[in-house]
């Protein structure tokens, strides 16, 4: 086995395509994991139990299966029920909604560590309730978990492969096509393997600066 | 007594707590308590921890319910009560709390012109105004810019102290105060307190282990023992010839 630069040179029209789309899953399936979470975790603070145990329900259910099985489920059973989405916009929608029942437990978290104390002063001062969301206990259980929400954002990119198998032209995807193609699997899987290391690692270290500078 | 005077709590009471009971569990922290305080009068509670003292300031935050009995504020009802009224009747209510509770993710300025600006609805520049107003009175007019992390313990209540009286509240309720503050500290925010005692109109329930300053700026001292209020008067009476038995022992161990 020899390395071939010019194998290297050919797949980079289709890496970046695949590096564009895999950074397009990421952005969005953060920004939905990151909305949804938050819906979730307000809502498991529910007072009304109806409200409570469906979200429980759904979200402990999410959690607990594997996302490759949700992928193939809305990929290839929500069509024969009349749903039908691009596989991109699919496999986005399946791993923002598999990690938002992660970022659900970490928003829980970071709501719970808002001492009693600030809820106390809230009422104190009759701020009304959505006030006392969004300028007290959201900004400050937010600013404790922004590094926990930082590692999984690291971990969805790390899941974007298995969008692969519905045939989402992400980069591992690319990589496959450009192998069936041209018979050379060193070279094209080497390329994203690296690439997942350079947005990955410098992304960790970004993380672990943020969670320094938070400690502070 | 009619039964529809539920509202007609007599002008000279600002505060009137009727036949309240709490418990929580087994344990009756306030007994069938009945107590009222005059307009404009500071009234300091006394007594051994775990007597109700705290449970009193609480209930008036609505940060907890009684199990029976009524308490009326400024003429209106906080129990029992709708959230709706609760909230028009606590906006007359303020609280300064030991650990202080100030909102970290704010400058000292944002957290007192949050309240009057989101609640009775002032501009940004008249509460900004307010606020500056108060941080002066409390001695803080160069802290304004400042994160509550910036200040020491004793600025840190001072401010609380300013946010409290933003809302320009009937009633300011004192939970122990200065029990959180390095010793040091302590005089600057008594001394915050008994300016305003002096300079203001405004009632004061104060919970504290600050005798003297129980004695300096109470009209009446309150001894609570077992939920019930066993003996009150002047300070001047209380701690130098107090009649209970009880409060004996409690101020011969404190002062």
């Amino acid at each position: 086995m020899t390395w071939d630069w010019s194998a290297v040179a050919d797949f980079m029209p289709r890496f970046w395509d695949g590096v564009l789309v895999t950074l397009q899953i990421l952005v969005l399936g953060s920004l939905l994991s990151f909305t949804l979470g938050l819906v979730w975790a307000l809502a498991l603070r529910s007072e009304s139990r109806f409200v409570r145990w469906p979200v429980g329900l759904v979200t402990e259910f999410i959690r607990n299966t594997p996302l490759l099985v949700q992928l193939f489920f809305l990929f290839f059973v929500l069509p024969e029920w009349g749903v039908q989405f691009s596989a991109l916009a699919t496999g986005t929608l399946a791993i923002g909604l598999h990690y938002s029942t992660y970022t659900a437990q970490v928003y829980r978290a970071g709501i719970d560590a808002v001492p009693a104390g600030q809820w106390e002063a809230a009422t104190a001062l009759s701020l009304p309730a959505h006030r006392t969301w969004t300028a007290v206990i959201l900004p400050q259980a937010v600013r404790r978990i922004a590094p926990a929400l930082g590692n999984y954002v690291i971990a969805m990119l790390k899941d974007t492969p298995l969008l692969a198998g519905i045939g989402v032209l992400e980069m591992l995807q690319q990589s496959r096509l450009e192998s069936a193609a041209t018979f050379q699997y060193t070279e094209p899987l080497t390329v994203v393997g690296i690439a997942f290391i350079l947005i990955a690692y410098p992304a960790s270290l970004l993380v672990r600066t943020l969670e320094r500078r938070l400690a502070r | 007594m009619p039964a529809d005077t539920g509202h007609t709590v007599p002008n000279d009471e600002l505060i009137r707590f009727t036949n309240v009971t709490k418990r929580f569990g087994d344990n009756t922290v306030l007994d069938d308590l009945c107590f009222s305080v005059r307009p404009g009068k500071h009234v300091t509670l006394i007594g051994p921890s775990g007597s109700g003292k705290t449970t009193i300031l609480r209930l008036l935050m609505t940060l907890t319910m009684p199990d029976s009995g009524t308490i009326d504020v400024d003429g209106g009802r906080l129990f029992p009560a709708d959230e709706r009224q609760r909230r028009e009747v606590r906006k007359r209510i303020g609280m300064v709390f030991q650990q202080f509770n100030l909102f970290p993710n704010m400058t000292v300025l944002r957290n007192i012109t949050e309240a009057p600006v989101r609640v009775l609805g002032l501009s940004g520049d008249e509460a900004e105004e307010r606020a500056r107003g108060l941080l002066d009175l409390v001695g803080l007019a160069d802290r304004a810019g400042a994160r509550p992390s910036q200040l020491s313990g004793g600025q840190q209540q001072r401010v609380a102290i300013a946010r409290a009286l933003a809302m320009r509240p009937r009633v300011l309720l004192l939970d122990e105060v200065t029990s959180a503050l390095d010793p040091e500290l302590v005089a600057g925010v008594l001394d915050v307190l008994r300016d305003i005692a002096r300079t203001t109109d405004i009632t004061m329930l104060c919970v504290t282990h600050e005798m003297n300053f129980a004695r300096d700026i109470s009209d009446e001292v309150l001894m609570f023992d077992a939920g019930k209020v066993i003996e009150s008067g002047p300070p001047e009476k209380m701690f130098s010839e107090p009649e209970n038995a009880r409060t004996r022992e409690f101020l011969g161990a404190v002062l």
